[in-house]
């Protein structure tokens, strides 16, 4: 029964439709998994007891056929959802021993869905990061290696953790949360396929937040179709987050099949700036061959103000965070470090409890926030922030879905020199997708073919607001055509 | 009322000064969560995850704060902003859980707008309102219990306010103080806070400056952080600005600080100064969409108004005619206009208004009684008023009547029945009794005609006396002149 | 717009933390980089351009006045690092 963990997510629920194996036995399978891929550290925290529980309540759900749409199915969550009763901490010193008395709306609904939850998945501290090394547990460890080299690589950020174990099979697809490329980006370096949806289409109640007007969860899965599926479940209007939209939820999985002939497929000349890869660019060429072959129409675009997106974000999204973090302050949870005044047992707390790459991004919000700098910093931010949305706005005019790569290089060895001394080269990993996190659109991210060290090359493609459903049909198209073979 | 100035051998000054008033709105629940606002409650137990500011937990905004703050700004006469946002004023305290305050900042719920104050003489001054906006209250700590330590209870964390401020337009404590009795005054009409300020659910802070009278410079200003009554803000307005007065004739310059209002000394001491001036970091709050209100839903709030204290003591002067001291003084509280109006229906209002503001009151406070505790009905103080009109009763007798109403709380007309109170409005009767008087004291009647005018009080008196104080004390007047010719 | 070392412990003690003495200048050099950095969008004209505050543009929906919430001391104070007779504990404010 060894390669029930090879099954999609879809391929399971038939499986177990069919009674052909049980909850049980496909549990057991990925704990197994699980087990023996520790060395990834892709799980902060197992909970095997709990996932076995919650498998057999799924079997006598399908015995009595009252089976939901995930019933049994192992699923791995980003430990940046808050799950009642299992420990979570964001990967955060200073959340230790947090065990939040609330669910999270999406890890309810998939739990409503019949879910089972074999633990909480590595991430970069508070999803700040783009490799998963800022996670106080260590980085998660990416299970593909270059050719002829043993070391290890990044699994991307910050939904190292969730990409890591479905790439090692470790769970059948798990949630991970976008706020600037997060679910997309691991998911390019690990070879899976990651949905970040279109802000407000899933609830972000329960979810640590980081930006919020960034942060949407998604899901990460062995292919397209598993995205769909999970989405299906995880979507919808939630009146705890006044962010979550209204907007009725499509079946997503209704428009897999459909034809992309006719299709307008956006090629935005920014993503192609001077000394980009060129593995990149021929993996990207190759993409846009494959959809013209289909009967798709390839139609260039601009995106003009691309190429302030990343410091429009890194703007945003620590001002956002330094007040989303303030809450952390040794009172009601988490660590405490003590100190003899009040303000002393905030600043002992917070300096031990964040890691660095948390502690810059809280100061930098906190500076481009205070008096005197607002309106040069924050409010300008803002203001691109439109211009970049506009850009979007104007290119769906002309197309219906935009192909782009989805990262700017295959994933990069653990402790790089260059990342951990300079930041902002950090943050070029995100080149691609935050624009799509400030204007709030849906994309994913579909493994694409192999750089020449052997390594996963993602690609993505963005959606109209609320239009997951192109996005998804022409992933589909796409993936059935580049026929990646996952690891 | 008189310009109050502050005179010193050395010059005079006027005072400038603007009021910040935290009101907490009436609601079931809190402003950003579900979570009960009752008081009384045992240590955070009406204390949701969203009030705890735990991780991932999301503000969602109460319908009936925004209702209940649309209906305050009309009643303020202000602008109400079909657009507004929220913002996140950031800064650490251990009673604020998310390390920030959801509140409103660049684009307020409520503009401009205007209260009437009435100041001593029936003068009324305008009070400019510059802008009302909503926000989350914090929660409380408490110090008393541990001599280390500070004790936190979230039961008011979250709580729904509206902070007020006015324009700097204060030229007297007088006026501060008659303006927050009118603002606590207009609130409890609408129902949407209590004002009780005693009780922490009105709390005001206090901006005080000085400048040489008659100049319209503004200078350097000071701000007092909850003063917790009427009393206090004058006091506090007062001695503030006398400091401020004595540093300016020293020389000296007024530093601007935040201060604390002591209540025991009267006198305001600067607070513990920070390492760092504050820095509240605002920005939109991007868990909330900006506000939007219609047309439609602002004139059916609107249409749903009760009449406010203004325009009921208009009504009493004009309609009732009531003098503006009395309306006033009746309309401050809705309980006492309504019961005076249930009193004065059908009734001379004038006299009811009297008899309200001065027996009636004057009962009450001597039985330590609250109008809704009154042994004296409304209904039944105007049928004793109307006995009066009617002359069923005199003056003195309505008096007597009056004190065992209050002891019994019985109907006035069965009291005269029952004690034969009635006065004697018979002419015939009357005349009688005058016939009588006058037949026994013919000396009397003939010093009378003989010029000692001063004798018909004593005429008057007899035949009341003879009477049993029944006959009407008008009527006896007017036949003892005919008789005595 | 460089910063300097006092603006560099006024924006740590803003945000609490601390910043040791031997790393003040490493920061600050960091801090310079990263503006510097940022500076970059100076070369957009953003004159009448409405900032944006949210992608999201439904009305925002309110909540009804239900008390559905509270009634939950324990839950609320399971995660506290010090908790007494119902509060949260911490060292003695001084006002």
């Amino acid at each position: 029964m060894s390669d029930l963990t090879r099954l999609t997510v879809g391929e399971a629920k038939k499986g177990l439709d069919k009674k052909a194996f049980s909850a049980e036995e496909l549990t057991r399978a990925y704990l197994k998994k699980m087990e023996e891929n520790r060395r990834l550290n892709a799980f902060v925290e197992e909970v095997p007891e709990k996932a076995l529980a919650q498998a057999r309540a799924a079997d006598e759900k399908y015995a009595r056929g009252e089976a939901g749409a995930l019933e049994g199915i192992p699923l791995g969550i980003k430990d940046l959802f808050c799950t009642k009763g299992i420990k979570t901490t964001a990967c955060s010193h200073i959340l230790d021993g947090f065990v939040p008395p609330y669910e999270s709306t999406v890890t309810e609904k998939l739990l409503e869905a019949g879910a089972v939850f074999l633990g909480k998945l590595n991430m970069d501290e508070f999803a700040m990061g783009g490799s998963n090394e800022t996670s106080y547990y260590g980085p998660a460890i990416n299970p593909w290696k270059a050719q002829g080299s043993n070391a290890d690589l990044v699994p991307g950020g910050s939904s190292g953790g969730s990409a890591a174990a479905v790439a090692a099979e470790m769970c059948a697809a798990a949630t991970g949360t976008d706020t600037g490329g997060s679910i997309r980006q691991p998911a390019a370096f690990c070879g899976v396929t990651g949905l970040k949806p279109t802000y407000g289409r899933c609830s972000r109640y329960g979810i640590v937040a980081f930006a919020s007007s960034l942060d949407q969860a998604g899901p990460i899965a062995k292919d397209v179709s598993d995205c769909a599926l999970l989405l299906n479940a995880m979507a919808g209007y939630d009146p705890k987050d006044s962010t979550s939209s209204k907007r009725a939820v499509p079946d997503f999985t209704a428009v897999l099949e459909q034809s992309v002939k006719g299709l307008k497929i956006g090629v935005p000349a920014e993503y192609r700036p001077e000394g980009l890869n060129p593995e990149a660019v021929s993996c990207w060429d190759k993409g846009i061959e494959m959809l013209r072959a289909s009967g798709a129409e390839i139609v260039p675009i601009s995106l003009p103000h691309t190429k302030y997106a990343l410091a429009v974000y890194y703007i945003i999204a620590p001002a956002e965070a330094s007040s989303n973090l303030a809450r952390y302050d040794g009172i009601r949870y988490g660590l405490r470090v003590p100190g003899n005044s009040l303000d002393e047992l905030y600043i002992n707390t917070r300096t031990e409890g964040f890691g660095p790459e948390v502690r810059r991004r809280i100061m930098i919000g906190t500076y481009v926030l205070s008096a005197g700098y607002y309106d040069a910093y924050y409010l300008k931010a803002q203001k691109v922030r439109r211009l970049i949305r506009n850009d979007f706005i104007e290119a769906f005019k002309k197309c219906d879905v935009i192909l782009t790569p989805t990262a700017p290089t295959d994933a990069f060895p653990l402790g790089d020199k260059s990342m951990s001394e300079n930041p902002i080269n950090m943050w070029l990993n995100d080149v691609f997708t935050v624009s799509v996190n400030l204007a709030g659109l849906p994309a994913l991210s579909l493994p694409a073919g192999l750089s020449s060290r052997g390594l996963p090359l993602g690609l993505q493609l963005i959606g109209r607001a609320f239009d997951e459903e192109t996005v998804l049909k022409t992933a589909y198209a796409l993936e059935k055509e580049i026929n990646f073979e996952r690891k | 009322m008189a310009e109050y100035v502050i005179e010193t051998p050395k010059g005079k000054w006027e005072i400038v000064c603007g009021l910040e008033i935290h009101c907490q709105i009436i609601s079931k629940s809190k402003i950003y969560s579900g979570a009960s606002t009752a008081f009384g409650a045992e240590v955070n137990e009406h204390v949701s995850f969203v009030d705890a500011g735990m991780p991932g937990m999301l503000p969602t905004l109460n319908r009936e704060c925004v209702h209940q703050a649309v209906k305050t700004g009309i009643g303020l006469r202000a602008k109400i902003n079909k657009y507004s946002n929220f913002s996140r004023k950031n800064y650490f305290y251990a009673d604020l859980p998310q390390g920030y305050q959801i509140t409103q900042f660049a684009y307020p719920i409520v503009g401009e707008g205007e209260v009437l104050i009435d100041l001593a003489g029936g003068q009324t001054k305008s009070i400019g309102i510059e802008r009302m906006h909503i926000e989350q209250d914090a929660g409380k700590s408490i110090h008393d219990i541990d001599p280390k330590k500070s004790f936190i209870d979230l039961n008011r964390a979250g709580v729904g306010l509206m902070e007020i401020v006015t324009k700097p337009d204060f030229r007297a404590p007088e006026e501060a103080g008659a303006f927050l009795k009118k603002l606590r005054s207009i609130l409890r009409y609408l129902g949407t806070c209590d004002g009780n300020m005693d009780e922490g659910s009105m709390r005001c802070d206090v901006n005080v400056s000085v400048r040489p009278y008659g100049s319209d410079e503004l200078r350097t200003r000071c701000e007092m952080k909850n003063v917790n009554s009427i009393k206090f803000v004058m006091q506090a307005i007062e001695n503030e600005a006398r400091r401020h007065v004595d540093i300016y004739e020293s020389g000296g310059t007024v530093a601007q600080e935040t201060r604390h209002f002591d209540p025991l000394t009267g006198q305001t001491k600067v607070m513990r100064k920070k390492e760092f001036a504050h820095d509240y970091r605002y920005f939109p709050e991007p868990d909330l969409a900006p506000l939007v209100l219609t047309d439609d839903y602002i004139n059916q709030v609107r249409s749903e108004l009760p009449e406010l204290p203004d325009e009921k003591k208009e009504r009493f002067v004009s309609q009732l005619g009531l003098t503006p001291y009395d309306a006033v003084v009746i309309c401050e509280n809705k309980e006492t206009a309504d019961f005076f109006e249930k009193a004065a229906a059908g009734h001379d209002a004038k006299k009811v208004a009297n008899w309200f503001m001065g027996d009636f009151f004057g009962m009450l406070n001597e039985k330590k009684l609250e109008l809704k505790e009154s042994p004296v009905s409304a209904e039944n103080l105007g049928r004793l008023v109307e006995l009066v009109s009617q002359n069923v009763i005199n003056g003195k007798t309505a008096k007597e009547v009056f004190a065992i109403m209050a002891e019994t709380g019985e109907n006035p007309e069965k009291i005269v029945e029952e004690k034969g109170l009635k006065q004697v409005t018979d002419t015939s009767a009357i005349e009688a009794v005058i016939d009588e008087v006058l037949a026994a004291a013919p000396e009397n009647v003939a010093a009378y005609k003989g010029g000692k005018q001063g004798l018909f009080g004593w005429f008057v008196g007899q035949v009341m006396k003879a009477s049993k104080g029944k006959a009407n004390p008008g009527i006896v007047n007017q036949l003892l002149k005919e008789k005595l010719g | 717009m460089a910063i300097d070392t006092e603006t560099v412990r006024k924006i740590a003690f803003l945000s609490r933390l601390r910043i040791e003495n031997s790393k003040i200048e490493e920061t600050e050099k960091e801090f310079n980089h990263i503006l510097d950095w940022i500076e970059q969008l100076n070369d957009v004209d953003t004159d009448n351009v409405e900032p944006l505050e949210s992608v999201n543009d439904e009305a925002l929906s309110l909540r009804e006045d239900v008390v559905c919430e509270g009634n939950q001391r324990d839950e609320v104070l399971q995660n506290a690092p010090d908790a007494a007779y119902g509060y949260f504990v911490v060292p003695k404010v001084v006002e």
